[in-house]
């Protein structure tokens, strides 16, 4: 089987502070791996280094088998890496349908396109409006991003990435500052990705409940290093997660 | 923008010249239009070019000594100066793009002085003259720019006057297709945040390097149609006063709006041939409203009555 994404010793320094250390892992096609580990433990740098944000001190990442790890980040999310950020990442002027039509826009390749008007491309911006349904922001379509509460900002930095339609979704604690009735929007809409059983799903999370959930597996890092790696129950009940991340969570 | 608008404007520009003095209204006409080329980059993309009378001034030069000394009628005259501002906007725009801020806007200050320096020492540019008596020529062969009508006894070059309002509304149009493209929403979303626009897939530099090809080459339209309006291109049109003037007409009119440049551009050029008597105090009175319009109105006078009326304008 090739994988969907592999990461071999994928490494960063920053000056001497190694953020991401010699970390190897290989993620199956359709299945839904959760990251997690302690604040400052290297997640978000390893999603920097998988989509390109960040360049490698060394190490390798392959997608589907192939070595991409000479391309630049626009390349690699044109060949399906897309993520949605930890810290919301939104063009903050532009309308909510906007910010999602740019996303449609460079899934469908019409980019560079300087002959047409945008308002013409109705499939385009249908395909936006069919986004902006599924995190219940419709209403909002025409609001600036800028003037949007924190949790619809959430729903829409996720919106974003499922406009992409990537191969690989990674989703950097897409929850993380949302009111508790808001919480359930992205989910499903992640639960829904996870059933279709065809993209391959990256995701951090902190909430235990909602990892053992979703997750068909669980890796741990720590300090940048990967250090556990399996089923959810079995990491979970490990000691190194027990000790290196539950006491934080307990703590919180 | 509502279609009875713009169809009230275009008969507004069709008619004014019966009103105006024309060589003040193509005066304004080739500055707003150079205004409108400025702020498709600094307005739609978020650079700031501090050297855009490079390619203003350029094409000047270019159809100027075309048109006078190759004998080229005035339509391919100003279409050589296009493509040459065109051209140089590649080679500067490429070595600038890779500069952020500040960066970007000193390199292309830096490179603008080298077209001054070669316009100053060239042979064909005429020094410190400039190239003068630059002839407007026969349109297409077939109509003479030069003609003059009377009308209610005053001699009005109207032939001239539709030729330059011609291009601008050509200039406009190309500029307003690309703001509202597929093209320009990315060069709204790399004004907005580059980083998540590259993490889209978009390969920003290449969008960032054609806008500024067809912004210089809409301020080189803009500088072609002047050189044969005056008839003479000077180092005026290449000096970093014309490209700091371009900046405060973009500035004071409203930044990223449809119609700031053109209200820009009429501030500074009515307020220069209104105090044109006072002399070099211009400078200072120029640069005190500037002043006080960027303390007071930080959006442009445009941009802060769009504010009011909550509608783009
Ligand atoms: N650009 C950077 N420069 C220097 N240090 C960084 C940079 N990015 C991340 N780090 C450091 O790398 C470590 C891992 O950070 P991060 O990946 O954000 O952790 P997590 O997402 O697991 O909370 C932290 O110690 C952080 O300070
Ligand atoms: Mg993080």
């Amino acid at each position: 089987m090739t994988f969907a994404l592999e990461t071999q010793q994928l490494t960063i320094r920053f000056g001497g502070h190694v953020a991401v250390d010699a970390v190897s892992c290989a993620f199956a096609p359709g299945t839904l791996t959760a990251i997690v580990g302690p604040n400052g433990a290297g997640k978000t740098t390893y999603f920097n280094l998988i989509s390109g944000q960040l360049k490698a001190t060394t190490g390798r990442v392959f997608l589907h088998g192939e070595d991409i790890s000479g391309c630049s980040a626009p390349q690699r999310s044109r060949r399906g890496i897309g993520r949605a950020f930890q810290l919301t990442n939104l063009f903050p002027n532009l309308t909510v349908l906007e910010n999602i039509r740019l996303a449609v826009q460079s899934r469908a390749g019409v980019g560079l396109n300087l002959w047409s008007v945008w308002s013409h491309h109705r499939e385009l911006i249908g395909r936006a409006e069919e986004v902006l349904e599924t995190v219940a922001l419709t209403a909002k379509r025409d609001l600036a991003a800028a003037a949007l509460p924190h949790g619809d900002q959430r729903k829409l930095e996720v919106a974003i990435l499922m406009a992409l339609e990537p191969d690989v979704f990674m989703f950097d604690e897409p929850t993380a500052g949302m009111s508790v009735d808001e919480v359930p929007v992205i989910l499903d809409l992640i639960r829904a990705l996870k059933a279709r059983r065809d993209k391959t799903i990256l995701l951090v999370e902190h909430k235990m409940d909602v990892v053992r959930e979703l997750a068909d597996r669980i890796i741990v890092l720590h300090n940048g290093a990967l250090v556990a790696d399996g089923e959810p129950a079995e990491v979970i009940a490990s000691p190194i997660v027990q000790e290196a991340y539950l006491g934080i969570e307990v703590a919180k | 923008m509502n279609r009875f608008v713009w169809i009230a404007l275009f008969i507004l520009g069709l008619l004014v010249p019966l009103v105006v003095y024309p060589v003040f209204m193509m005066k304004l006409l080739c500055f707003a239009l150079f205004a409108f080329a400025f702020d498709l980059l600094l307005g739609y993309t978020g650079l700031l070019s501090f050297g855009h009378a490079a390619f203003f001034g350029s094409a000047s030069y270019v159809t100027g000594h075309l048109v006078k000394n190759s004998g080229l009628t005035p339509e391919l005259g100003v279409l050589a100066g296009t493509l040459f501002a065109g051209v140089l906007g590649y080679v500067v725009g490429s070595l600038a793009i890779r500069r952020q801020g500040i960066y970007f806007a000193m390199v292309t200050l830096a490179l603008a002085q080298i077209v001054y320096f070669v316009a100053l020492k060239a042979p064909f540019t005429g020094g410190e003259d400039g190239l003068q008596g630059i002839p407007r020529g026969v349109l297409f062969g077939l109509i003479d720019l030069n003609r003059v009508y009377s009308v209610g006894g005053h001699p009005l070059a109207l032939n001239l006057y539709y030729f330059v309002f011609a291009v601008f509304c050509l200039g406009f149009w190309i500029i307003h297709r690309t703001i509202h493209s597929p093209f320009g929403q990315v060069l709204k979303a790399i004004r907005e945040n580059e980083p998540r626009a590259i993490s889209l897939g978009y390969k920003v530099d290449r969008f960032k390097l054609m806008a500024f090809v067809i912004s210089a080459a809409m301020a080189g339209m803009a500088g072609a149609t002047k050189s044969l309006v005056f008839q003479l291109a000077s180092l005026t049109d290449v000096s970093w006063h014309t490209s700091g003037e371009v900046v405060l007409m973009t500035l004071l009119g409203g930044v990223g709006t449809v119609f700031g440049p053109l209200v820009g551009a009429f501030t500074v050029v009515t307020l220069q041939s209104e105090l044109s008597s006072v002399g070099s105090w211009i400078t200072v009175i120029i640069g005190s409203i500037f002043m006080v319009c960027v303390l007071v109105f930080r959006r442009g006078m445009v941009g802060e009555l769009a504010r009011l009326l909550k509608r783009p304008l």
